[in-house]
């Protein structure tokens, strides 16, 4: 016998509220339950970072989180990450600027890692940049143009915080 | 509900158990999730300096607490190996503990540390040294009515330097081996007190109680590291399908080699700063 239990969860500012399976997994709330299948499921065992999202503010795989488990939490997916007049995220242009993206399933799972990192830590070396993407696969780049993403996003963060903007 | 629930698993930060549970590989009639008890989550410092970790304390609330950092350094280094960002912001000391996988990091540090685990029943609290922890292959001394909550390091009260070195095939995988050190010197440059330990060449991390005795008293020399790696040799190590036991010692003991040397050069720079 399947139980069903109530979640009540915020995602990119909106509301949504079912009953489902403890057995589903946020990745497949997100894309079955909310529609919203900007969050791409890979391996689904918490390698490939595809499915990465943020919740309460941190990145997270949602593969390895059941929906039960983020009932009154707010989270934020792909399709939260541009500003709220269409302007793209300073990690969505850098990836359109350094070429960071081919075929795109692994990007919504990398730009979400970046952009949650790049909040705690503007200024990453090259390094530190390779290693936070380590969680996260890509089969086309070859993750080049990926790394000089995040580097020209964070300079793009940085200067917006200088000058004052958001 | 522990000893109410029958055939119920407890699910920490699921970084291991949520990859398990969606393979398949184990099917519980109940899961328990811990991740909202807060008693479970925290870091104290009592008055003799021990450090009581809860078991819910994700991986990244560790690596960055500011008296972590200061008092256990080699946690926060190790801590770097663990997974990937995204899987610290999750996954929990006492997950980490209780999977026991044979090369993670946490249980090698706590096992270099002489960590002492509480766990908890209807029955009572019981402690459990580091050393008791592992009963098998991935088998920790955990019985199924209870929960592991909080471990307990006591920092080294002298000056000491600190090593945590790994090899994996990616930055974030599961090690081929990795080993931890600490040294503290004394005023003549002389190994005064020696701890370390060993990841991924054996079914549970393992103290090497050999070197451990051996080097106090001696001066570092790259011979002398080179001698007391060759204790890795009496460890039967698993292979893989990437790697033979074999590679894993060899690996093991270069990698002691240069953490021995890194840690002596780390305490000759922490006695210096007191």
């Amino acid at each position: 016998m399947t139980t069903l239990h109530r979640v009540s969860l915020t995602i990119n500012g909106k509301i949504y509220e079912a009953e489902v399976e403890a057995r589903i997994t946020l990745a497949d709330f997100i894309r079955h339950v909310c529609g919203l299948t900007g969050t791409h499921v890979g391996c689904e065992h918490g390698v490939c970072g595809a499915c990465t999202i943020q919740l309460d503010g941190r990145a997270v795989r949602s593969c390895t989180i059941y929906a039960v488990q983020a009932d009154g939490v707010f989270l934020k997916t792909v399709e939260g990450l541009q500003g709220s007049d269409g302007s793209l995220h300073p990690v969505q242009q850098a990836f359109s600027d350094c070429d960071g993206l081919q075929c795109g399933f692994c990007t919504p799972g990398m730009q979400m890692t970046i952009a949650a990192f790049l909040e705690e830590n503007p200024s990453p070396t090259e390094r530190e940049v390779r290693e936070l993407i380590s969680g996260n696969i890509c089969r086309c780049t070859g993750y080049q143009g990926i790394v000089r993403a995040a580097l020209q996003a964070a300079q793009a963060i940085r200067e917006s915080k200088t000058h004052g903007r958001p | 509900m522990v000893t109410v629930l029958p055939d119920a698993k407890l699910l920490a930060g699921g970084q291991s158990l949520g990859p398990m549970l969606n393979f398949r590989y184990l099917m519980p009639e109940n899961i328990i999730d811990l991740n909202h008890v807060e008693d479970l989550q925290g870091i104290q410092q009592d008055q003799d300096n021990t450090i009581h970790i809860g078991s819910m304390t994700r991986q990244y609330q560790i690596q960055k607490d500011p008296l972590l950092t200061k008092e256990l350094p080699i946690l926060s280094d190790a801590l770097q190996w663990v997974g990937h960002y995204a899987t610290r912001n999750r996954g929990t000391l006492g997950g980490s503990l209780a999977h026991l996988d044979p090369a993670a990091e946490l249980p090698g540090i706590c096992a270099l540390l002489d960590a002492e685990l509480s766990v908890q029943s209807k029955l009572g609290v019981r402690r459990i040294s580091i050393h008791d922890w592992p009963k098998g292959f991935m088998q920790a001394d955990l019985n199924e009515n209870e929960i592991l909550t909080s471990i307990s390091l006591r920092p080294w009260p002298e000056p000491h330097g600190a090593c945590f070195l790994e090899l994996s095939r990616r930055h974030g995988d599961f090690a081929i081996a990795g080993v931890a050190c600490l040294i503290s010197l004394d005023d003549n440059d002389r190994v005064r007190r020696f701890a370390a330990s060993v990841i991924g060449v054996a079914n549970c991390p393992v103290r090497l109680r050999q070197a451990e005795k051996s080097l106090p008293g001696e001066r570092y020399s790259e011979s002398l590291a080179i001698a007391l790696s060759q204790e890795i040799n009496l460890l039967e190590a698993p292979a893989d399908a990437h790697h033979s036991g074999d590679f894993r010692k060899r690996t093991a003991k270069t990698l002691l080699q240069r953490a021995i040397q890194q840690a002596c050069a780390d305490a000759a720079k922490k006695r210096s700063l007191t």
